[in-house]
């Protein structure tokens, strides 16, 4: 039994980093825009959330909306300033953006406990046990990837793929492109503010790292591995990323190099990512079959 | 009196320290075909680029029915019911055939129109954009256009690298549009298609207008047509 919960709990995982993965997905599948702080949104929900529990002692039905609602507006106004540029400037943006809140999360002790963490947090529902935890995180999953599929897939999605296409096409259709971006950007936030409150629900703790570069990272390699601009890239990505952290981890302390190691050989191999790859090949099998 | 739907006045335009266009002057009547003439070069498409708002104009006027455009940026000329035809199609490759269209909508509903025009656009709603013929590209670039019910509609080289069936039949589309009501701008390499089209004709060499006037004392003026067209 104690084994059958160690699976649940990597399924837990698995699903809330599926979340996160599918909103970094948004910017730099369908939008074109490369970021590396999405880190900033699951942790700031996170740390909001810990901290309406612990400072103000709110219940979980007060503290998730407000955290989600404060991370969505973060996004809002992070958003102002990172799409002044695209490509590299905008990844920079991002990343100079999540480090700030990384370091005021390290170094602001009397609020975050600084590199300890803050501990002594709780589950929503008293979902103390794995598996109804599971279940949770599941249906959540389920509907986020639900929701943000809709996004894409609608004419709005269209628009923005063809702001990623063609921007210059598409302001002379009378878009306005930047609107669409930075539209994009908030929903994205608001995604990775949920993925942030399942994470700190499942660790009932939470750190500083949560906030950094390597975890914005993790998420845009699962997003490039698994395959950017489709549905199901960031699952599976999200899989193999959450599958090497806590198998290799086991055996090999330098787990990340073997994380790299992997993601050369996919995009090597599969330079569109797993889910187009396996795609592709699996036509290639049918069609000679 | 027929109404003015888009006129430049006295136009430049500069990329950099380069000028290219040198007061630019010409206009368009409702429900008539202007072409814009030239060789290579001569800044045709740098005029459907002043328009559209992508090289803002250093000096001079540019009026969509009477309304000064000129300091707006793209999105707000688009909205002011000016449609493109890109030269190069350029439609989204990745987006199907209906997702390009929707996209572009505003107004009343065109696609039933749109698909009338370009029945092969029809059967082909689901398949990506980036895979279809160069003919069907210029078909979906001229639909995409339309579905934002333009009231000047600039086309850039449409017949370019087209079969000579394909650019019948884009010349037949552009006739039909035309007698919808429809103001064009057309600007063209192929001098034959251009003039068997336009009411009125501006040719432009090295920046300048050179001629602008009835394509009827254009089409008959075989000096113009050698000196700044080259031959045909």
């Amino acid at each position: 039994m104690v084994g059958g919960e160690y699976y649940v709990n990597l399924g837990s995982q698995i699903f809330i980093f599926a979340v996160f993965a599918a909103s970094i997905n948004l910017l730099l599948g369908y939008g074109g825009l490369p970021t590396l702080g999405h880190a900033a949104y699951l942790g700031v929900a996170a740390y909001l959330a810990a901290l309406c529990a612990l400072k103000l002692g709110w219940g979980h039905l007060a503290a998730a909306p407000a955290a989600l609602v404060g991370t969505t507006l973060m996004a809002a106004a992070f958003g102002l300033i990172a799409l002044r540029a695209t490509g590299l400037g905008f990844l920079m943006l991002t990343l100079a953006l999540s480090q700030v809140l990384w370091g005021t999360a390290l170094r602001w002790v009397a609020m975050t406990d600084g590199d300890n963490g803050l501990r002594g947090l709780t589950r929503p529902f008293g979902m103390d046990d794995a598996k109804s935890f599971y279940y949770f995180t599941l249906a959540v999953t389920v509907f986020s990837l639900w929701m943000m599929a809709r996004f894409v897939t609608s004419s709005f999605g269209a628009a923005l793929a063809g702001t990623r296409d063609q921007a210059r096409r598409m302001s002379a259709l009378g878009h306005n492109v930047w609107m669409v971006r930075w539209i994009t950007f908030i929903y994205a936030g608001f995604w990775g503010g949920v993925s942030g409150l399942l994470f700190v629900y499942y660790h009932k703790y939470i750190h500083p790292v949560s906030l950094s570069l390597a975890n914005s990272a993790e998420g845009l390699l699962a997003v490039i591995a698994g395959g950017s601009g489709t549905l199901a890239g960031p699952l599976v990505g999200a899989a193999i990323v959450m599958l090497l952290k806590n198998y290799v981890s086991a055996y090999v302390e330098r787990w990340n190099m073997l994380l790299g190691f992997v993601f050369v050989v996919i995009v090597v191999f599969m330079p569109d990512g797993v889910v187009p790859g396996v795609k592709r090949l699996w036509r290639r099998y049918i069609s000679r079959a | 009196m027929a109404t003015e739907a888009l006129a430049l006045d006295g136009i430049d335009a500069l990329y950099g320290d380069s000028h290219v266009l040198h007061s630019v002057t010409f206009s368009l009547q409702e429900g008539h075909v202007l072409a814009l003439l030239g060789r290579n070069g001569a800044g045709k498409t740098t005029c459907m680029n002043a328009i559209i708002g992508f090289l803002p104009a250093r000096k001079g006027e540019i009026r969509v029915f009477g309304e000064r455009v000129g300091r707006l940026s793209p999105e707000a000329i688009a909205r002011k019911g000016v449609g493109l035809v890109p030269q190069g199609r350029r439609v989204f490759p990745t987006l199907t055939v209906k997702e390009n269209l929707i996209v572009a909508a505003r107004g009343k509903n065109q696609l039933d129109h749109v698909f009338e025009l370009f029945p092969r656009l029809k059967e082909r709603t689901e398949q990506h954009a980036g895979s279809l013929s160069g003919g069907e590209q210029q078909m979906l670039a001229i639909g995409r256009a339309l579905m934002g019910n333009p009231r000047v509609l600039l086309m850039d080289e449409p017949s370019e690298g087209l079969a000579p069936l394909i650019v019948a039949e884009v010349g037949r589309t552009i006739a039909r549009l035309k007698a919808e009501g429809q103001s064009i701008v057309l600007v063209e390499q192929n001098v034959k298609l251009a003039f068997d089209l336009a009411d009125e004709v501006a040719i432009l060499n090295t920046g300048r207008v050179a001629f602008a006037g009835p394509a009827s004392a254009a089409r008959d003026n075989e000096s113009l047509i050698t000196q700044h067209l080259g031959v045909f």
